[in-house]
């Protein structure tokens, strides 16, 4: 009870609401731009958080990762782009609907799957957080190495393209924490003599180079490119006869999304296509798939925003990011000296509950927003990218520059973002490069420990249960795309 | 489909030194092993300093490991080969030119001058040839975020022509 009034705190102050509103808005904004999402907004916006308090700083950023993951499914339906890369697999379906002068009923369906989904993820995260903490207690240095091995395995294998490039892109991630003065011995690693490399590369530089830059450069090469636009009357809430046909189909996709989301790996984009699949599977009329299924948004889009939740479990009891974006969360919380873990649970029960409370509460905004806006939010994809670009590159530069007013941030941004375009082009995910980036410290320092525990015995990790399972799984996740290619293959 | 197995045929046909799979490869190895080479000038932390191991054995394990998991994808790109991009357009390159030309505008003249300057360019390269939005996007837009920044965040941006007419 106590934590259901902590949960409902955000309701009770105005500034968070107000944090909230404006959150929930420049998610929605976020999400549908194509390009833009959620992480590099979450990565823009950090330094402004700055001046917020740490309640108000990580409700803004969770409320800007539950309403743009939602804002991808409206250029989705409407433009047949997503929005955001949750949202591919909403075009599928969402696009063929509208083009059927059907465009209300398939974002109708995409908000009220995408609202329930976001919903059933936050109800996930106040039960089984608090647990993964309490497990937490039990885990060592040597679990946690193998903690965030698992990770790392896990996001080579179901994370998005060759597992192999993953890895690559997983490792490069690490190696690039190992950059600057190491912080066991204060010995300089990979500085070149460069003064400002002994602190290391930031986060921000690098997110903001492999999300905005990238894109940027991703778009100077479709700057000829036509979209066909569906016109948008009214949303419209979704019939009986919608209902019906779709209420398992969210509550399925409801809990892969969960599930996908709690996994180390790439959050909603992995989540969306697994539950658009198993809806196209378990459905009566798979045939209807990619012609217009109201079934295949429904699928797609509750899983989607129900990762958002299921990523914030490990992030919050772990501190090992389920997604890019709650990668940005987890730079958020440390930035405002908050140590995500076990004992966040126990020593600021109010701090965690206002964030669940937070989420609960954007997610029911995006879906009035959405349902009343969305013809306004549709209208910002007309901004043409020749003015957009110009003006995101503006803020990336400002923003990228404010955190420490290093100028050398700047360059590094630059960089990342055409190592990023370079990387997406040839099939390297970006995504397992930031969690990369995020987890280095805490696989090299738990590594360098548990030797020291171990007295530079390697085999006694195989004698620590805990650590002995994760391994283990990790193997499991390694063979996994093994499997899975030769399944596919007979 | 017909045309991704269009485009690996394309890709088997090129000697391998101009397939796209080879020369990512060995970029990534060249680097690696350019890399490898420099953990070697780290120093040495003597035995009642060190903590588990030297701290040239980590980077040097994930060196190590990236250049087997490339020579990997090399092998399965031999028997799968990756599909031939498209030539990249003369819009990319010029986007690439105007970063370049930040860097410098920013180094040596002004860091407010080199948003402005790669705003109008990109912005006129991508195809806005009317001057209102040129001006919006080269003057009126960085003036904000600048404002903007230094305002809320109380930020100082680096010293240059504007900047310092500004903040004297």
């Amino acid at each position: 009870m106590d934590n259901l009034i902590l949960m409902m705190s955000p309701l009770l102050s105005s500034k968070l609401l107000l944090v909230l509103f404006f959150g929930t808005l420049f998610g929605l904004i976020l999400g549908v731009l194509p390009g833009l999402g959620p992480t590099t907004g979450g990565a823009l916006i950090l330094p402004f958080t700055m001046t917020l308090d740490p309640l108000s700083a990580i409700v803004l950023l969770t409320s800007i990762y539950c309403a743009g993951t939602y804002g991808g499914a409206i250029t989705a339906v409407l433009i047949n782009t997503p929005g955001t890369p949750a949202a591919a697999a909403t075009c599928l379906d969402g696009y063929p609907l509208a083009q059927k002068g059907e465009a209300g009923r398939a974002l109708g369906m995409a908000t009220v799957s995408s609202a329930v989904g976001g919903i059933f993820s936050v109800i996930i995260l106040v039960f089984f957080a608090p647990i993964l903490a309490q497990l937490a207690y039990e885990f060592g240095q040597p679990e946690y190495f193998a903690l965030a091995i698992f990770g790392l395995t896990m996001l080579a294998s179901i994370g998005e393209g060759s597992p192999i490039k993953n890895l690559i892109a997983g490792a490069f991630g690490i190696l690039i924490s190992t950059v600057g003065k190491d912080f066991m011995t204060s010995i300089d690693r990979f500085t070149f003599g460069i003064n400002e490399l002994t602190e290391g590369i930031g986060f921000i530089p690098v997110v903001v180079g492999l999300f905005a830059i990238s894109e940027m450069l991703t778009q100077s090469t479709l700057i000829n490119q036509v979209f066909n636009r569906v016109a948008l009357k009214a949303i419209k809430l979704p019939s009986k006869d919608d209902y019906k046909k779709t209420w398992k189909t969210i509550l399925r996709s409801s809990g892969i999304g969960s599930f996908i989301g709690v996994l180390p790996a790439e959050g909603g984009t992995v989540a969306s296509l697994i539950g658009y699949s198993e809806a196209k599977r378990f459905s009566k009329k798979p045939e209807e798939f990619g012609k217009g299924s109201i079934e295949g948004i429904a699928g797609a889009e509750a899983a989607n925003n129900a990762a958002t939740g299921g990523a914030m479990v490990p992030t919050l009891a772990l501190g090992i990011p389920g997604s890019a974006t709650t990668a940005v969360i987890l730079t958020g919380l440390i930035i405002h000296g908050v140590r995500p873990g076990p004992d966040l649970f126990r020593e600021q029960p109010d701090f965690l509950y206002g964030i669940f409370g937070a989420m609960l509460i954007a997610n029911v905004l995006f879906f009035i927003f959405g349902f009343f806006g969305a013809k306004i939010f549709a209208r910002i994809t007309l901004v043409p990218n020749k003015i957009l670009w110009p003006m995101i590159f503006a803020v990336s530069v400002c923003g990228t520059y404010s955190l420490n007013q290093s100028i050398i941030d700047v360059w590094i941004m630059l960089f990342f973002g055409v190592l990023g375009f370079f990387m997406r082009r040839y099939g390297f995910s970006v995504v397992p490069v930031i969690i990369g980036l995020i987890l280095g410290e805490l696989v090299e320092g738990t590594l360098r420990q548990s030797l020291v525990i171990f007295d530079g015995n390697w085999l006694m990790f195989f004698t620590r249960p805990i650590a002995l399972t994760f391994f283990i799984l990790s193997l499991i996740a390694l063979a996994f795309p093994l499997i899975r290619s030769k399944k596919f293959k007979k | 489909m017909k045309n991704v197995q269009k485009q690996k045929r394309a890709n088997k046909g090129l000697p391998f030194f101009f397939r796209d799979e080879f020369k990512v490869s060995f970029i990534i190895i060249l680097i690696s092993v350019a890399l490898l080479i420099t953990t070697f000038t780290f120093d040495i932390v003597p035995p009642i300093l060190n903590r588990g191991i030297q701290p040239a054995t980590f980077p040097k394990a994930l060196l190590v490991l990236i250049i087997v998991m490339t020579l990997l994808i090399y092998y399965s790109a031999t028997k799968n080969p990756w599909k031939v991009q498209n030539k990249l357009p003369k819009s990319f390159f010029l986007t690439l030119l105007s970063f370049l030309i930040f860097v410098v505008i920013s180094k040596t003249l002004d860091f407010f001058l080199a948003i402005s300057a790669l705003s109008v360019f990109v912005s006129y390269y991508w195809g806005e040839k009317r001057i209102i939005y040129l001006l919006l996007v080269g003057i009126i837009f960085p003036v904000i975020v600048f404002v903007f920044f230094e305002t809320i965040l109380g930020l100082r941006f680096p010293p240059g022509i504007i900047t310092n007419i500004y903040y004297s």
